[in-house]
């Protein structure tokens, strides 16, 4: 997963709260067994209507998705990340998100820049004035800015998730730096813990 | 210091704290299912590691496996490449695998506390936000993605950050004829659906002490409609009586062992929470959703609230957006709105308790002409243990198809599906937009409504037949 600093490009601004991952990306596309391929399953249901704002001019070339509050609600799908990426997703701005998909987003090295419900009000007002403005997410200092509008306003993104996306680190390599605390932990597991490798029926039918 | 039971199962599992990063947590058990590890093994194998502890780690396929024709191959050439996945993954790293055809086969929310693997003061993790389910048991259990399926795979841990301490309690008694669903909508509706975000619910009270380990697995389940990331009930005798015998129980010297330790897992007097919101069970009522988010219910005696006289105006547009969606006119009564479908089933309800529930409404009744109703077991068990009772016969005598276990038509991947427009009564956990199909509209309610309701032909109470 390669590092990202900054993000710069178009936006499309989604002024709904709750959209649950069901939206995002329906369940018959969770059938797919590969990490991509998704774009075309990107709200699927809403984009059969023709006036939702992914079937906007331009909307294509957008990297930030501008949303309500509680974003990613639902289902634990990393494949709603994963689809706002084939589609050319970098960021998502919102005033807040499922507990879940944040984790997912910053896993996957998409960036959930949590914004202000104050801001996110002035940031759909200037897509509203000008939906092609250009947007600028700076993951170091933290802010989403439209620059032709003048805003520029702060995110809240923890130090350690911001880390990662800038660095563009394996989370899987950091923790087994910690591989001896994990064995040493795990020699004083209590006895009575269930395990399975006795299990009757380990071999598959 | 008072300690609270969350802390408790927290700091045990704690096996480093690095500074400026988030703490590393031992995961006790690992389910997974078909549907969020295929990119998980493959990252896995790429990286070229290793399944750290197989022995931790159980696999059953729910998420996409048919209902019906089991003795035929799988219809669909994808649902059939993910199974054959698993299949090939829990081989390969030497993972359990429940497939499809074994009698512990079942929804993962369901074959764990059926298998005893599910105890109190563990952490549990899957790669499905229902994982929560589990703290019924007084156990941490939460939902991951898939980057995360591969973390827990590879490292037996996960990075986490500590959510904050919620409870929910609820005082007085439930009514007769009110369920844990009844009571867990209700708690949604005062908490909303992003209310829980961040934290960890644990459930207190006289109710929820009253409830059996059904009816707790029923309220922990739907903690995450509430934005919790788990819910949790401290253990009790309810618990051990459950758990003493099941095949991953503990036994002789160990279970008492284990008993002393479980009988520690509980919230010290005293000790503070960081937010509380309290329910008062006897003002409750059976529940019926009305809109697209497991926040919007009313009770059953209610009608189809005015957008208009909603307090913010979020939750106004929420709910103008969502009575479009499901096509309700404010104002009608919950009882007038007639269902084309029932289903009964999932993580939510579809254990033995909640069929029972089902079955003793429509013994000796019809379902409704209108209706196509379904009952779907949460584990090829469960399907059994029913089926040895008599349920089977009392539903198909009713109408009812009895299908095989599965996660079925409550996210609808494995083809058993609401048809655009279509409108269900629903014993699963979620009812967004086209969550059942697509253009399928849902309204989420306890089995006993739901059995009653497939008679009825519209929302019922079992006293209304």
């Amino acid at each position: 997963m390669p590092g990202v600093q900054r993000i710069t490009g178009r936006a499309v601004a989604l002024d709904r709260r709750d959209v649950d991952t069901d939206q995002i990306i329906p369940a018959s596309w969770l059938k797919r067994v590969e990490r991509t391929g998704f774009a075309a399953g990107l709200f699927g249901a809403w984009r059969t209507d023709p006036g939702f704002v992914l079937n906007r001019p331009g909307a294509s070339e957008a990297r930030v998705l501008v949303a309500g509050a509680n974003f990613g609600c639902g289902s634990s799908r990393e494949h709603a990340v994963w689809a706002l990426q084939d589609f050319g997703f970098q960021a998502v701005a919102a005033p807040g998100f499922g507990d879940i998909f944040r984790n997912n987003s910053v896993a996957a090295g998409l960036v959930p820049a949590q914004v202000s419900e104050q801001a996110a009000a002035r940031l759909f007002a200037a897509l509203a004035a000008d939906p092609d403005a250009e947007v600028v997410v700076d993951i170091a200092a933290r802010t989403v800015a439209i620059p032709s509008s003048g805003l520029s306003e702060p995110f809240e993104l923890a130090d350690y998730a911001r880390w990662r996306l800038l660095e563009g680190l394996d989370d899987i390599a950091l923790t087994l730096r910690h591989e001896q605390e994990i064995g040493a932990f795990e020699a004083g597991r209590r006895a009575w813990l269930p395990g399975l490798r006795d299990d009757a029926m380990s071999s598959p039918a | 210091m008072a300690g609270r039971l969350f802390d408790k199962i927290w700091d045990r599992h704690l096996v480093a704290s690095p500074a400026d990063e988030p703490p590393l947590l031992y995961i006790d058990l690992h389910l997974v299912h078909e549907v969020t590890s295929p990119q998980a093994f493959e990252g896995l194998e790429l990286a070229g590691r290793k399944v750290r502890r197989p022995d931790l780690t159980v696999a059953t396929m729910d998420h996409d496996v048919p209902t019906i024709g089991l003795d035929r191959p799988i219809a669909d050439p994808l649902a059939a490449e993910q199974i054959a996945r698993l299949r090939r993954n829990a081989e390969v790293h030497g993972i359990t695998l429940y497939p499809l055809g074994n009698i512990e086969q079942g929804i993962v929310h369901v074959i764990g506390p059926q298998l005893g693997l599910t105890q109190p003061g563990m952490t549990i993790v899957c790669g499905d936000s229902h994982t929560s389910t589990h703290g019924a048991f007084g156990t941490l259990a939460f939902g991951i993605g898939t980057s995360e399926v591969e973390h827990v795979l590879a490292t037996q841990t996960l990075r986490q950050v500590k959510p904050a301490a919620m409870a929910v309690t609820v005082d007085g008694e439930l009514g007769p004829e009110l369920t844990a669903k009844d009571l867990v909508l209700g708690i949604i509706r005062a908490l909303g659906t992003g209310g829980g975000v961040g934290s960890v619910i644990e459930y207190r009270g006289a109710a929820v002490r009253a409830l059996s380990m059904e009816g707790r697995l029923t309220v922990c389940n739907m903690s995450i409609e509430g934005g919790a990331r788990a819910g949790m009930v401290a253990p009790d005798d309810t618990t051990f009586a459950f758990l003493e015998g099941r095949r991953h129980s503990p036994r002789g010297k160990l279970w008492e062992q284990a008993l002393d330790d479980w009988r520690s897992l509980v919230t010290d007097e005293g000790a503070e929470f960081d937010r509380e919101i309290r329910v008062d069970a006897s003002a409750l009522r059976p529940a019926v959703t009305w809109g697209t988010n497991p926040a919007q219910s009313v009770t059953i005696d209610d009608v189809v609230p005015d957008p208009g006289s909603m307090s913010t105006p979020e939750l106004r547009q929420g709910a103008e957006r969502a009575l479009a969606y499901m096509n309700l006119t404010p104002g009608t009564a919950i009882r007038d709105i007639t269902v084309d479908t029932v289903f009964i089933g999932s993580c939510t309800n579809g254990r033995l308790a909640d069929l029972r529930a089902a079955a003793e409404v429509i013994r000796g009744r019809r379902v409704s002409p209108r209706v196509r109703a379904l009952v779907v077991p949460g584990s090829a068990r469960v399907k059994a243990e029913a089926e040895a009772e008599g349920l089977d016969q009392a539903f198909t005598d009713a109408g009812f198809e009895w299908r095989s276990a599965g996660c079925s038509m409550c996210l609808g991947m494995n083809g058993d599906i609401l048809a655009p427009g279509e409108r269900s009564a629903s014993t699963s956990n979620r009812n967004f937009e086209g969550r059942q199909g697509p253009g399928g509209r849902t309204h989420l309610v306890s089995p006993a409504v739901a059995a009653a309701t497939a008679v009825a032909g519209h929302f019922a109470l079992p006293g209304d037949l």
